[in-house]
């Protein structure tokens, strides 16, 4: 038999793998890819609670929707300022982004 | 749904196993082109168990979206900053990568035992067999003012993109050159104005 428990804990191993990509990698562009990965553990976690917990007022879907249109439009804006900083400093290595450091 | 418990936890199985191969794959591959291609089939993977819980209206939209969408638009960005770079080792990396896996090994342990431990509250109400008009009817009464900024915000991040993402400038050495240049205009590269013929 399927149960809560079971998609909880899939969705927390993905969103520590989307947390462990996100500190150790170096291409700007994977960084990013870890934000989705992370994004769709947190949709899968709506998903689970309104399928067991709240089947009949689905709002848990509601809200996966919602998180769905947010990441879409943070991939663009993402995409689009590593671009740009592509296009500055010529490279895409995390490392290198160091204007801000003190 | 009219399926099995068998076939169901058969597919769950599948699926998981598919998604956590592909999303290791998305972190751990050297090529962020198939590190693009694996992410796209974590998303197919994630649209397949949405099915398992009985949201058919999500799962198509998230095919719709972050596989029409948002991973074609990771492939072009890795089309356009397509540079290989081999990246400097630093000094010390190892330690950074074996603290990062230490607390996130330590956040999975500690977030599945609270899911196993928490006693839920599971309804036992069959759940709804189609998702669409319940999901309609929350967007236009109590999500309606949600709805609408969701619009609002993606097109201010479509702009957004486009502004951050249009200009192209030239490199330090070509702008010296040119003393004419207005001093409120951001350098940019002089462009050949396409379809008017002199």
């Amino acid at each position: 038999m399927l149960q809560l428990p079971y998609f909880l804990i899939l969705a927390a191993a993905l969103f520590c793998i989307g947390i462990y990509g996100l500190v150790i990698s170096r291409n700007a562009v994977r960084v990013l890819m870890s934000i989705e990965l992370m994004l769709n553990a947190v949709n899968l976690n709506l998903m689970g609670f309104s399928n067991y917990i709240d089947p009949v007022e689905i709002k848990g879907q509601v809200f996966t929707i919602f998180v769905i249109a947010i990441a879409a439009a943070e991939a663009a804006v993402g995409l689009a300022i590593v671009l740009s900083i592509y296009r500055n400093r010529d490279t895409v290595d995390m490392e290198q982004f160091n204007l801000l450091k003190w | 749904m009219e399926i099995a418990e068998g076939v169901r936890l058969v597919t769950f199985g599948i699926l998981s196993v598919m998604m956590l191969g592909a999303a290791l794959g998305v972190v751990l591959f050297a090529n962020i082109v198939y590190s693009a291609f694996l992410l796209g089939g974590v998303f197919i993977s994630m649209a397949g168990i949405y099915i398992l819980l009985n949201a058919d209206f999500v799962s198509a939209a998230q095919i719709l979206v972050y596989v029409g969408a948002v991973n074609v638009l990771i492939l072009f960005a890795i089309m356009l900053v397509n540079k290989r770079e081999d990246f400097k080792p630093m000094k010390n990396a190892w330690i950074r990568q074996g603290s990062t896996a230490v607390v996130c090994a330590g956040l999975f342990a500690l977030l599945s035992s609270v899911s196993i431990v928490t006693p839920w509250k599971i309804s036992t109400t069959m759940p709804l067999t189609s998702t669409v008009v319940p999901i309609a009817k929350h967007f236009f009464t109590d999500f309606l003012l949600p709805f609408e900024l969701a619009s609002v915000l993606l097109l201010m991040s479509m702009i957004g993109a486009i502004v951050l993402a249009r200009r192209d400038f030239m490199p330090d050495s070509a702008i010296v050159g040119t003393s004419t240049q207005d001093s409120l205009t951001l350098p940019e590269r002089p462009r050949e104005l396409v379809g008017i013929e002199k």
